[in-house]
């Protein structure tokens, strides 16, 4: 039997139209705007200014404060401006806009292909080196990596647990990536071990990448300590509180994080991001995004430039196809859909997917026919159908008691309701008021 | 940019399941009860289920139309659902007239006065069914004898089910041995070649649709095991203790509305508890008065009875039977 997470959970068409496709570099554009805060946490300090000449590699952005990130230049060129820019969602943050002139690297950079196996490097100056790299979690959270690393005093990591599962239909950046840079991501991961000081990693991948369980199962034996696990697919065990639980089968109890219970989680896409930080001197300015859907006529998975406007991303697709209705920043079950299309690809994007209006559309409300698929669907095991009432009547209090700030927004409730209902909509506005509350109580 | 897009929050996808599919698998899953209904009882059964399916969705539309003046909703299958249960727990010869005040009682007085679909506490099939039993006793407990599809429709040659043939025998003062001979056998029963509610008879039809309910993810187990379990415990419990006062588990099982019920009735989604724990307790409650009604009460058959009464339980079940939350039991593997 496949290992997963035992209770809750859904099923979405899985859609990998892009799982047999390679990645392919996409052109450098011809100007770039790089947002300063492209992670969870305080927006970098920019460190040019208008006219300034940049090199592609080149730090442009201080990390400042605990919870931040350095941003670097992504292309060559020159600062025409450093100011606001709408994000894909319409949302205005400061930005370094560049023109690019040609494509010259920094000279620390290791631009080679061959691949460095030996770490060099102490525990602590691996920490140093990925906030230096400007490294975030690549699956989407970009939560800033260096913070991970660093174990809190009086708890214990015992195993790192890499997540290959891209359980969101249509994504396939990581899956490629797997296959493609397969001992980078391995090399990448001893570089995390080594920098946590563990001796155990695991990687989980879903079942429907049979391929790269296969070839990271290969490359595994001639690295110590890391071991590949197929995973039965079902949605959410990206998650990170479903994979621990699926993988070594203990729970991260509610408000607590993974390293409580002796765990840290990193991405595929990170190691890879790590591996390159770490052993080419290369910091985080290109991913590797799946642009996809149903009518467009290239989609594929593309290494692109941080900075890049989604308009020559979609156009490198093949252009927006008629009777598009929704773009979606994300896998369609937890991204955000985009509003504006001039918005630069941020290090958090791994896919950008394209809905055909007859998708784009929801199903029509209907009444609560208390069937539970909703709580036998919810991954944490909450009552969804009740927190949407609770919140539709401004009960609150009685949410929080429901423990409705556990929700993770996986959006399994709203995926598998037959009534149509937009659960997961009034559980986010319930779970904001929730959490507002609390933070007016500490306040007062 | 000519593209107008759409920016609702996600998730972005939706599962095939609608709550007419649902209702239409629930249809599909009592065809198999219908047509040995028809097989077994004629021309009645079909009047019957006719009528009550007709005049429940009639109900309902009047009542959306006229009174509530909202949009109508009839064709989301659960007023044919309703009407299909209702009939199901008839005897096949009763007069149209009877089902139409039935159905009333089910459509408008048990469902629509509450606000309509998913705000009824009570069984809206089980109200009409239980209206009818306390207004219309005689007819509705004179059961006609299956005669196949010949069996004609008011004027059936009737006969006593095996639940009532047990009480009445119990009652004379009768050993089980010999009330037993009186009985069909376990295959008959199985089969359905027995007198009773038209859509109860069959047990094999009804695991079959139990089968489809399942495989279509309609309902889960727990309901059905939880109200079958107990009672084959419980009844299990007095056979053991006095063989010649109690009939066996199997006969209790396969006689009157227990599979029926615990099947079709019960896991109503609107007046069942929402979490696995909590349908285990309403299974096993319905288990038990079931039998408490059977060989302590009155009537010869409880199960309407106890599915009602643990229907006024829901609430409370649903407000503190709460599923264990993830994390909130921290294993160390």
């Amino acid at each position: 039997m496949l290992k997963t997470f035992p209770t809750g959970g859904v099923h979405p068409p899985e859609n990998k139209l892009t799982a047999g496709i390679p990645i392919e570099y996409l052109q450098v554009p011809g100007n770039v705007v790089i947002p300063l805060s492209q992670h969870i946490g305080t927006p970098a300090n920019p460190l040019v200014s208008k006219g300034d000449k940049v090199k592609t590699g080149q730090l442009i952005g201080e990390g400042k404060g605990f919870v931040s990130a350095n941003i670097h230049s992504s292309v060559s060129g020159k600062v025409s401006k450093v100011d606001t820019a709408a994000d894909s969602s319409g949302l205005k943050q400061l930005a370094v806009y560049i023109d690019v002139e040609g494509d010259e690297w920094i000279d620390t950079i290791d631009r080679s292909t061959e691949i460095v196996r030996e770490i060099k490097i102490s525990p602590e100056e691996i920490i140093k080196k990925c906030f230096d790299s400007g490294i975030v979690g690549m699956g989407g959270a970009t939560f800033p990596s260096h913070i991970k690393l660093n174990v809190p005093t009086g708890k214990k990591c015992d195993v790192l647990i890499i997540n290959g599962v891209e359980c969101e239909p249509y994504l396939t950046s990581d899956h490629r990536l797997m296959l493609e840079k397969g001992e980078e991501i391995l090399v990448g991961v001893s570089i995390l071990m080594k920098a946590l000081k563990v001796e155990k990693a695991m990687i989980g991948i879903e079942n429907n990448k049979a391929d790269a369980i296969s070839h990271l199962t290969s490359l595994a034996s001639s690295f110590t300590g890391i071991s590949v696990h197929p995973l039965k697919v079902k949605y959410p065990q990206g998650a990170e509180k479903q994979l621990i639980k699926a993988l070594i089968n203990r729970e991260v109890p509610s408000g607590k994080l993974p390293i409580d219970v002796g765990a840290v989680v990193h991405n595929t896409g990170t190691a890879f991001a790590v591996y390159e930080a770490v052993q080419k001197n290369k910091p985080l300015i290109d991913r590797v995004v799946t642009v996809t859907g149903k009518s467009v006529s290239r989609p594929g998975n593309y290494m692109i430039r941080i900075g890049t406007p989604l308009s020559k991303v979609l156009e490198a697709a093949g252009g927006i196809p008629d009777g598009t209705g929704k773009i979606i920043n994300g896998g369609p079950m937890m991204g955000k859909a985009v509003s504006n299309t001039d918005a630069p690809l941020v290090k958090g994007m791994s896919g950008i997917i394209l809905v055909p209006a007859a998708e784009a559309e929801r199903e029509p409300i209907n009444p609560c026919i208390r069937c539970a698929k909703c709580v036998s669907a919810c991954p944490i095991h909450l009552e969804p159908f009740l927190l949407m009432t609770l919140s539709e009547r401004g009960m609150f209090e009685r949410a929080a008691a429901e423990k409705i700030t556990d929700c993770m927004e996986c959006g399994c409730c709203s995926f598998t309701c037959p009534a149509g209902r937009p659960l997961l909509d009034y559980i986010r506005l319930g779970k904001s008021t929730v959490i507002r509350m609390a933070r007016q109580k500490v306040l007062k | 940019m000519t593209n107008i897009l759409n920016v609702a929050p996600s998730p972005h996808a939706h599962g095939k399941e609608s709550t007419r599919k649902l209702m239409f698998n629930v249809v599909i899953a009592l065809i198999p009860a219908f047509l040995i209904s028809v097989f077994y009882f004629g021309i009645g059964a079909i009047i019957v289920t006719a009528a009550s399916v007709l005049s429940c969705l009639l109900f309902e539309f009047l009542i959306q139309k006229f009174v509530l003046k909202k949009p109508i909703s009839i064709t989301d299958g659960s007023a044919l659902v309703t009407g299909l249960l209702l009939a199901f727990n008839l005897p096949s010869n009763i007069p149209v007239l009877i089902v139409v005040i039935g159905s009333f009682v089910s459509i408008v007085i048990a469902k629509m006065t509450f606000g309509g679909l998913g705000n009824n506490p009570f069984n809206p099939a089980l109200v009409g069914r239980v209206f009818m039993l306390i207004s219309f006793p005689v007819q509705m407990t004179t059961w006609p004898v299956p005669k196949g599809l010949g069996t004609s429709y008011l004027d059936a040659v009737t006969g006593a089910t095996p639940l009532a043939i047990l009480k009445g025998g119990i009652a004379r003062g009768q050993s089980i041995t010999e009330i037993m001979s009186q009985l069909p056998t376990p295959a008959q029963m199985f089969l359905g070649n027995i007198g009773g509610s038209m859509g109860e008879v069959a047990a094999v039809a009804l695991l079959i649709g139990f089968v489809w309910l399942l495989i279509r993810k309609v309902i889960t187990w727990h309901i059905p095991v939880a109200v079958i379990g107990s009672i084959a415990i419980f009844t299990g419990i007095l056979w053991l203790i006095n063989p010649e006062k109690n009939a066996d588990p199997l006969f209790h099982i396969l006689a009157g509305g227990v599979l029926l019920g615990a099947i079709y009735m019960a896991t109503d989604y609107v007046t069942s508890p929402m979490v696995p724990r909590a349908m285990l307790i309403y299974g096993c409650g319905i288990g038990i008065i079931t039998v408490i009604i059977r060989v302590y009460g009155a009537y010869p058959e409880g199960v309407s009875f106890a599915i009602l009464i643990m229907n006024a339980f829901v609430p409370l079940m649903n407000a503190y039977i709460k599923p264990g939350r993830f994390g909130e039991e921290v294993k160390h593997g």
